[in-house]
């Protein structure tokens, strides 16, 4: 601005109309102005219209009973709970699925990743099918053809198979054993809890002494040792007893008991997050072979052990590259899940649908459903935002 | 980093406090009800085509033929309000709408007729548009597979139910199984093929829906005797074509129309003979084919042969309901039941046209 | 991500190693490796062979057999099907133009579509809708593009031509669909009618030239010095990329209409597509945004040194280097819209995969034979998919942009 100054001293010789601030402000009210007319102009037509087709736009509905089911509630729901509570049951089938639908994709995604980079041909061309099979047909065509296509072969009721756990598998979903906490479970988990808490601050304080001392602490050994001593204190106390495996068993017509997987949402989950890890897999892909050679071909030569090549040097080094995308991908599954009422899960989206149907509400709704959408993005971003910098951080 | 965010958090939290002031202080206060106006008809004559709400994807009643073209019970209707107002069956234009859809777009008279089997109920009346004449009774049913174990409704007790979201069967369902203290699973799509698809595979015990759609789907089973239509019937479904609020005279018109396929049937008036009947020596034939008196097309601003026309269009109430379900039905074959004339036993019915 | 491979290539020594060599390299080169290859090898084949011979054996294609103008154009009327034939015609043309222009992977693209062409027309079975004029009409696709290969061929014509005809070629296309009210001709046809693989390209291709110009505007507001711009187009940007597309879609298909005057109805085509620009530009924008932060700034600096206008600049200085540079990204993000536009089925719209819905519930019969139509439908979209991310990576490497990690 400095050097400009002497350019523009002479003010008086500048139309108004040349002069580059007035043009700005001029722009920017202007832009204003048409941006907030034509939000008034549809806000008024809407009243209108609202007015006319005794459309209402309150939220007072969502009091009123649903009426309508909702395929296997995670939380407690009945028809004749409200809107409101249907609507949660929704937001939590959503956070379900995208919270395991995205532990799951990264997990795969970095093992397919390395099977493509792996000096084994067939495993490496496998990899690739994967990769490209996932990455270049439709989310929704992958969910018929899961849910349809590949739930439709597996037996019915009567025909279950059984792996041994047991696990049952049949139409009406996977059923696993599982163990559920006794009368005196509680006490465990609450030792538990203690002790993990423990053990953690533990190896937190060890650890920062040795980085200090540079003396042995041992942390390891003494958060895992008193980590085990805890959970056996509470298992005794808990009179030895704090589980019960629920066995899932056939009771006439269907499976009761037990963990249990419906095929709904197991179709959601499985295309879920196996579309996002051949997505996660090129992003993991690239930020690996974005480390420099001569940095792993040092480390080697100094004579570490390939896993500790792979944890010291490679991955911090490709995380900082692969963090961003990775974010946006989670992004992405999480709203990719929106895609669910296609199968028949049941997330916001689907009971939103549902609630505009029944109630005939479609603004409030409507609104409602952005806004969950909206703050679960911006929450993810934020949060995994403040991650990203301090990974960057670290780089220096 | 986080600038970014601050525009979009601020937008956020002003339409969080806007919502929030809306849900607070406009709480049921009744609207204040301004009829609305519209003008159907002359939008119908401008465009010359009637801009029908269907589908394509139930069999028997909207669907596509090899050729791309829409046929089906509903669509047929269509097809005769089509050729009464515009002389041309063909002037139609089918807009697939999926449940959800329906309400809002006969609220907004996006579509001039809405026949895509839509039960007819009060809310509904009261909040998307006028129903015209019942043209199918339907009646909510189930369907069970004969290997579930399951023999009547009593014993539904902990089963698995398919069923269509966002129609009157998930709520009548619902209502079922609580008016008897049993428990059940629900398995719910929005697309009714879904619905089938799921339970033809056995990820469900039972389906419910429409009876007709039942047969419908049962006829296309690979083993129809493996699954049962029980004889119970847990609701009404009166299957309605409706039109937009604030036009009388075209539903008045949309109203006469089935009227007259009804009462064609009714005095033997087919798709073939309406040209020799229009020399019958019964009078009412002749007013209903606008030969004689006049049946309120003067009021209307219609020809006098216009319901003639929808006749010969698509052909009388029998012939379309026969074309897609009758014995030789293009889709599949489903008894008559309520559906057959008064004087059949039937419940179908229609004011005379005179 | 790419080009590692084809440096890889480059790398290799240029006598190849026999064949033996190759196998102990890249199938025994450890014991852990030697394992693996033995316990992979039987899945494979056991895997390939099943999917054959379902395929061939056991599937019954008649749901995909009997419908074949249904998955291309959906409803259109049967006797004004001539224009979706000159339209395809006339992309075939402009194809077979590039071929004789730039080659390369056009070239394999162009060979394979008159292979079709002349398969399809001489396939030996009986079929109402593949007639006489349909044989024929496919076979003289195949003259359309060696014609058009050798007009490529002629030096005078001019690159620049060839992309402004195909710039023009959706605009005709949607023209020649729509027809014109009360015309002889062609007279008008209502959208509701288009569907099938029509719809899909036209939502795609349209939803990539509309949205590609609102991304670009969006970024420069985005990153434009007046705070009501930036922030509007901040805001925009960030709530559309905030919510899924169905909400989106959702939103234009039926809550739009309460917002505008009673009287105006928008056709439900366009208020599909204006729905997919609107969410491909948001992100086409943070795209572009990225690419005009990696332009230097002495770029800019050394234009506004040679006396260019601020808009000189950023036309001619500025959005080449920065479009050039998120290319990738662009790409990827005109493949994703392609594979979005799948979404339209949930809001009623029959497009290719809405058609094999309709098709499935046309028929009670057909509810069985979901299984090949729904494969069958991920087959189109792969291929055309593919061929897209193949394209840009030949893009890429033509245009030697480097690694866009």
């Amino acid at each position: 601005m400095t050097n400009n100054q002497p350019l523009i001293s002479d003010k008086a010789n500048i139309p108004f109309y040349r002069d580059e601030r007035i043009i700005k402000i001029f722009a920017q009210v202007l832009s204003a102005v048409i941006i907030v007319g034509i939000l008034i102009w549809a806000i008024i037509n809407f009243f209108k219209a609202a007015d006319a087709r005794n459309m209402t736009l309150t939220f007072s509905f969502l009091k009123e009973s649903a009426g309508f089911p909702i395929s296997n509630p995670p939380i407690d729901y009945d028809p004749s709970m409200s809107f409101a509570r249907a609507f949660q049951v929704g937001l939590v089938n959503t956070l379900l699925v995208s919270g395991l639908g995205i532990i799951f994709a990264t997990i795969f995604g970095t093992l397919i990743a390395l099977a493509r980079l792996s000096s084994n041909w067939i495993l490496s061309r496998i990899a690739l099918v994967f990769i490209e099979f996932h990455r270049n047909i439709p989310l929704l065509v992958l969910l018929f053809l899961w849910y349809f296509v590949v739930f439709g072969m597996v037996p019915q009721v009567k025909e279950s198979i059984k792996w041994p756990g047991p696990i049952f598998l049949n139409k009406r979903g996977i059923y696993i054993a599982w163990p559920r906490l006794t009368e005196t479970g509680g006490i465990f988990v609450t030792m538990a809890a203690i002790g993990i808490l423990v053990s953690i601050i533990v190896f937190i304080i060890l650890r920062k002494r040795r980085k200090i001392t540079g003396k042995a602490t041992y942390y390891l050994p003494a958060s895992l040792g008193l980590l085990i001593v805890f959970f056996l204190f509470g298992w005794l106390l808990s009179g030895g007893t704090p589980f019960q495996m629920d066995i899932p068993s056939f009771t006439g017509i269907n499976y009761q008991g037990g963990l249990r997987l419906t095929p709904e949402f197991a179709g959601m989950f499985l295309s879920l997050s196996l579309y996002t890890a051949a997505f996660i897999a090129e992003v993991v892909r690239g930020g690996i072979q974005a480390v420099d050679k001569g940095q792993i071909e040092a480390a080697r030569a100094i004579g570490l052990p390939p896993m500790q090549v792979l944890s010291l040097v490679i991955m911090p080094q490709a995380l900082r590259i692969i963090i961003p995308p990775m974010i946006s991908q989670y992004l992405n599954l999480t709203k990719n899940s929106s895609l669910a009422l296609a199968i028949g899960f049941q997330d916001v989206f689907a009971v939103g649908k549902i609630v505009i149907n029944q109630a005939g509400r479609a603004v409030p709704v409507f609104a409602l459903i952005m806004l969950t959408y909206l703050s679960l993005s911006l929450l993810t971003s934020f949060v995994l935002n403040i991650y990203n910098r301090r990974i960057q951080f670290v780089t220096r | 980093m986080y600038r970014k965010y601050f525009p979009v958090l601020a937008i956020f939290i002003v339409l969080a406090l806007v919502l929030t002031a809306c849900g607070s202080t406009a709480a049921d206060e009744p609207a204040e009800v301004v009829a609305v106006e519209e003008d159907i008809l002359n939008r119908v004559l401008d465009r010359g085509k009637v801009v029908c709400g269907g589908r394509t994807d139930l069999a028997g009643f909207g669907m596509l033929d090899a050729d791309g073209r829409n046929e089906g019970f509903d669509i047929d209707f269509c097809r005769a309000v089509a050729a009464a107002v515009l002389g041309d069956p063909e002037a139609v234009e089918v807009v697939p709408l999926t449940a959800s859809d329906r309400g809002p777009v006969l609220q907004t008279a996006e579509v001039d007729i809405l026949s895509r089997n839509v039960t007819w109920t009060s809310s509904r009346d009261a909040q998307w548009g006028n129903f015209t004449n019942v043209m199918f009774y339907d009646g909510q049913g189930f369907m069970i597979r004969k290997d579930s174990g399951i023999g009547s409704t009593d014993e539904f007790d902990g089963a698995t139910v398919c069923v269509t979201s966002g129609t009157t069967t998930e709520q009548n369902l619902s209502d079922f199984f609580r008016q008897n203290g049993m428990e059940y699973e629900a398995v719910i799509f929005e697309e009714t093929a879904a619905v089938y698809s799921a339970y033809e595979e056995g990820r469900c015990d039972i389906t419910t829906s429409d009876k007709s759609q039942l047969a419908s789907v049962r006829s296309g089973f690979a083993n129809p005797d493996d699954h049962i239509i029980l004889d119970i019937t847990i609701s009404k479904e009166p299957l309605t074509p409706a039109v937009p609020h604030g036009d009388d005279t075209w539903f008045d018109i949309v109203k006469i129309v089935s009227f007259a396929l009804i009462n064609a049937e009714e005095l033997g008036v087919t798709q073939a003979n309406v040209e020799e009947m229009k020399s019958s020596d019964n009078i009412n034939v002749l007013r209903l084919l606008g030969e004689e008196g006049d049946w309120g097309y003067t009021d209307l601003g219609l020809a006098p042969d216009a319901l003639a026309k929808a006749i010969s269009a698509v052909g009388n109430y029998g012939e379309i309901y026969d074309r897609y379900m009758g014995p030789n039905g293009i889709s599949f074959t489903l008894p008559r039941g309520p559906n057959l004339n008064w004087y059949d036993g039937g419940l179908i019915y229609a004011p005379p046209i005179k | 991500m790419i080009n590692t491979e084809i440096e890889q290539e480059m790398i290799k020594p240029p006598l190849p190693p026999g064949p033996l060599k190759w196998v102990k390299e890249n199938l025994f080169s450890s014991i852990f490796n030697s394992v693996m290859t033995v316990a992979l090898i039987p899945i494979v084949f056991y895997l390939l062979f099943s999917v054959v011979s379902w395929a061939l054996f056991s599937a019954d294609w008649r749901a995909v057999t009997q419908f074949p103008l249904l998955y291309t154009v959906g409803q259109y009327p049967r006797d004004q099907i001539w224009r979706v034939g000159v339209i395809l015609s006339s992309i075939f043309l402009f194809l077979g133009i590039s071929w004789g222009r730039w080659g390369g992977l056009l070239r394999s693209i162009s060979l394979a579509a008159g292979l079709v062409c002349v398969v399809t027309a001489l396939l030996p079975v009986q079929h109402p809708q593949l007639d006489q004029g349909m044989r024929l009409f496919l076979g003289s696709n195949t003259v359309m593009i060696l014609i058009g290969y050798f007009i490529g061929r002629i030096k005078a014509v001019k690159a620049s031509v060839i992309v402004v005809g195909w710039l023009l070629i959706p605009i005709c296309a949607v023209v020649l669909l729509a027809g014109i009210e009360n015309s002889e001709l062609i007279p008008n046809v209502p959208t509701t009618l288009w569907g099938g693989l029509l719809v899909t390209f036209l939502l795609a291709a349209g939803g990539i030239l509309l949205s590609f110009p609102l991304g670009v505007a969006l970024a420069f507001g985005r990153r434009s010095d007046l705070p009501v711009l930036s922030g509007f187009s901040t805001i925009f940007i960030e709530v559309i990329r905030g919510v899924p597309l169905v909400t989106i879609l959702f939103m234009f298909s039926i809550i739009l209409a309460l917002f505008l005057p009673v009287e105006s109805r928008i056709d439900r085509l366009v208020r599909a597509l204006m729905a997919v620009t609107v969410f491909s530009a948001a992100y086409s924008a943070e795209n572009v945004r990225g690419g005009l932060q990696s332009v230097p700034l002495g770029q800019i600096e050394a234009a506004k040194a040679l006396g260019m206008s601020n808009l000189k600049t950023t036309v001619f200085i500025v959005l080449p280097q920065a479009l050039r540079a998120v290319l990738p990204a662009i790409a990827g993000q005109f493949i994703s819209l392609f594979k979005d536009t799948t979404l339209v089925v949930i809001i009623g719209i029959n497009d290719f995969l809405g058609i094999g819905r309709s098709i499935i519930n046309s028929d009670p019969e057909f509810v069985q034979l979901r299984t090949e139509v729904y494969i069958f439908i991920a087959l189109i979209y792969w291929i055309f998919s593919y061929l897209m991310s193949l394209a840009s990576r030949r893009l890429e490497t033509a245009m030697g942009i480097s690694d866009n990690l």
